[in-house]
């Protein structure tokens, strides 16, 4: 039995993972429902909010939730294997338990983008918030214009959500680039870093937003790409990572300056961050 | 309004220990050759010159509080199937803090602000917060570290506090502040002032009148932001700081916090503990990336929350409460009122620089 006291904003709700997907070699996809039935026909999130996972005995850490609100069938969070918590989530099968402490932060700004053409623009595990947007943004397709992927990641083994890469490459909805810094002799997509890439696409500015997500060097030299191809600093929509710990702006370990990305963010307009001060 | 109360000074540690027979009482007592905040039983040596060596704060923030509680067992029926069971701990002691300085009373309303802000309201502060009733003393021998008057408040000041005590000739006036405090005091056994209150404000006028001037530490908000770059600035200051954090955990105002889990086999707690923004760790995330490396950057951040940031986000209230604990417990003697005073100095000769 778990004591669900929903003004305790520290007490997570319990999960059960449903299924694990072994993406690449250092991310696994991990699906999860909450024990509580009502707790999981009442949730609610918009596309890009986060949340904490616990696995208890090891600690909390903040994921996107990447499944989409269109499809309640069960919250996704894809983890990369990067530390102490991440390596235990790694070791989790279907039926463990978990703490889900969701959802959290801002969303990105779907409605305004309405009407819009859209670029995405993902990199490695970066890929995760860009796929529940994408997702949300599929099953209401006629609300949006035309839809770009650029997906990069080391190698075409880093690719993370293969599962769904052939039919994205092959809707006629969208337009799906793929690309790889390092290709295999039978990868028949782009080999280059994305920034590249994406100048060779073009993707038109006018009317559009761009949303990119991944490392820090590739997001910084997207951004720069996406500024020749004409894309505006309020065009350009990115979301940030910071290492938090309460996820409701408390413990102030993820300012900047008077901003809290676990609550102000973590999705910003590239002409938001131009107004924060200089600490990413 | 209840009428103010008195009591003498050689009754004050038997009320006290009747008190503690009925809930918690905190006050700064001597220990291992300092004064800090601690529960008071007999043995206790009751210490009330000057200011504690550590802040009042841990009364409602402890420096390691449960969380929860989690228990892993088998599966009932399917013993390849691990249950967990995950329960919340919250405060459940009445507790009364007594001596808490202005300053330190103070604090608490810095924090009532991030822990009890509407939507986001920290369950576990605000029970002890609501469980605990504060007692101010007014100081008389502001050590001439306290700058309490250029941050806004001052050595007789209420803010925060529940009841306020002021120190007179043979023992104190004690004057209600809160509707709990003075309901409290209703259902104490003291003797009323008779007509002392105007000894206790004048005790309290002359201190304050006695404290050093100099200019107000507040409105400085833009300047320190207008210095964020200033990498020159910031390392300079930052030079000697050790990234010891010892300001911060002393600090009446500092309130970040971390939670990490604590398992012996089948059992473990959550927990909260004080956390440190002078600390490398506190940034560094996973993928290595700090996005505040170095002392400069730190500094920064911790100067910039307390006469920036949160005033910015807190109508104008200042994140410091000038107790100055951390100018005397610095062991290389930074002196935070000497870093703000520069940072505007060197913010103001930037703009006149720029508008030559």
């Amino acid at each position: 039995m778990t004591s669900t006291d929903a003004s305790n904003l520290y007490l997570p709700d319990m999960g059960t993972i449903q299924e694990v997907i072994e993406e690449t070699a250092n991310i696994k996809t991990f699906r999860i429902t909450l024990n509580n039935p009502d707790a999981m026909r009442n949730f609610r999130f918009e596309p890009g909010q986060v949340g904490q996972l616990s696995v208890f005995g090891v600690g909390e850490s903040t994921f996107v939730i990447n499944s989409t609100p269109t499809r309640m069938d069960y919250l996704q969070f894809s983890v990369m294997r990067v530390g102490e918590l991440t390596e235990k989530l790694h070791k989790l099968r279907p039926g463990d338990q978990v703490g889900v402490r969701a959802p959290l932060g801002n969303s990105f700004p779907y409605k305004e983008m309405r009407g819009k053409d859209i670029v995405f623009v993902g990199g490695g595990i970066g890929m995760a918030p860009l796929r529940t947007l994408l997702l949300y943004m599929l099953d209401n397709r006629d609300d949006y214009g035309k839809i770009t992927l650029l997906y990069g990641a080391r190698s075409p083994f880093d690719m993370a959500f293969s599962y769904e890469l052939p039919d994205w490459l092959e809707r006629e909805d969208m337009t799906t680039e793929l690309t790889v810094d390092n290709g295999t002799p039978d990868w028949p997509h782009h080999v280059g870093l994305i920034p590249n890439v994406l100048k060779e696409m073009a993707p038109s500015a006018e009317n559009a937003f761009a949303v990119t997500c991944g490392p820090p060097i590739m997001i910084k030299f997207t951004i720069e790409a996406l500024h020749t191809l004409g894309f505006k600093d309020e065009q350009i929509i990115t979301t940030l990572e910071k290492r938090m710990k309460c996820g409701v702006g408390i413990c102030g370990r993820c300012n900047i300056g008077t901003k809290y990305v676990c609550k102000d963010g973590p999705v910003f307009t590239n002409k938001q961050l131009k107004e924060l001060p200089n600490e990413l | 309004m209840l009428t103010a109360r008195y009591i003498a000074d050689d009754k004050l540690m038997p009320w006290l220990l009747s008190l503690a027979e009925t809930r918690q009482v905190l006050a700064p007592v001597r220990q291992g050759g300092q004064t800090l905040f601690a529960p008071l039983d007999a043995d206790s040596q009751l210490d009330l010159e000057g200011l504690a060596d550590a802040s009042a704060k841990a009364a409602l923030l402890p420096r390691c509080e449960t969380l929860l509680e989690f228990h892993y067992s088998k599966g009932e029926g399917v013993p390849s199937r691990t249950e967990l069971e995950v329960r919340e701990t919250l405060p459940d002691r009445d507790a009364f803090l007594f001596g808490a300085r202005p300053c330190d009373a103070k604090g608490f309303t810095v924090f009532d602000r991030v822990y009890d802000g509407g939507s986001r309201r920290d369950i576990y502060y605000c029970t002890r917060r609501d469980k605990t009733i504060v007692a101010a003393l007014a100081c008389t021998d502001p050590a001439d570290t306290c700058f309490c008057n250029r941050v806004g408040g001052g050595p007789g000041d209420t803010d925060g506090s529940d009841i306020l005590f002021t120190p007179v000739e043979g023992g104190y006036v004690i004057e209600p502040v809160t509707e709990r405090g003075e309901a409290f005091l209703a259902e104490q056994p003291l003797v009323e002032a008779e007509g002392r209150l105007e000894e206790a404000r004048q005790v309290r006028k002359d201190v304050a009148e006695s404290m050093p001037g100099g200019d107000p530490l507040g409105g400085a908000q833009g300047e320190v932001l207008r210095l964020f770059d200033d990498q020159e600035f910031w390392g300079g200051v930052a030079a000697k700081c050790l990234s010891c954090g010892a300001c911060s955990y002393l600090c009446p105002t500092c309130y970040c916090f971390n939670m990490t889990d604590e398992i012996n086999g089948d059992d473990g707690v959550r927990v909260r503990t004080w956390d440190n923004c002078m600390s490398f760790q506190f940034t560094l995330e996973g993928s290595g990336h700090n996005p505040r490396n170095g002392k400069a950057q730190r500094m920064r951040n911790r100067i910039g929350h307390k006469f920036s940031y949160y005033p910015e986000l807190h109508d104008g209230n200042l994140a410091c409460v000038g107790c100055g604990r951390c100018i005397v417990h610095c062991p290389v003697s930074m002196d935070v009122r000497a870093i703000v005073a520069q940072a505007r100095d060197r913010a103001l000769a930037k703009q006149e620089h720029a508008n030559d």
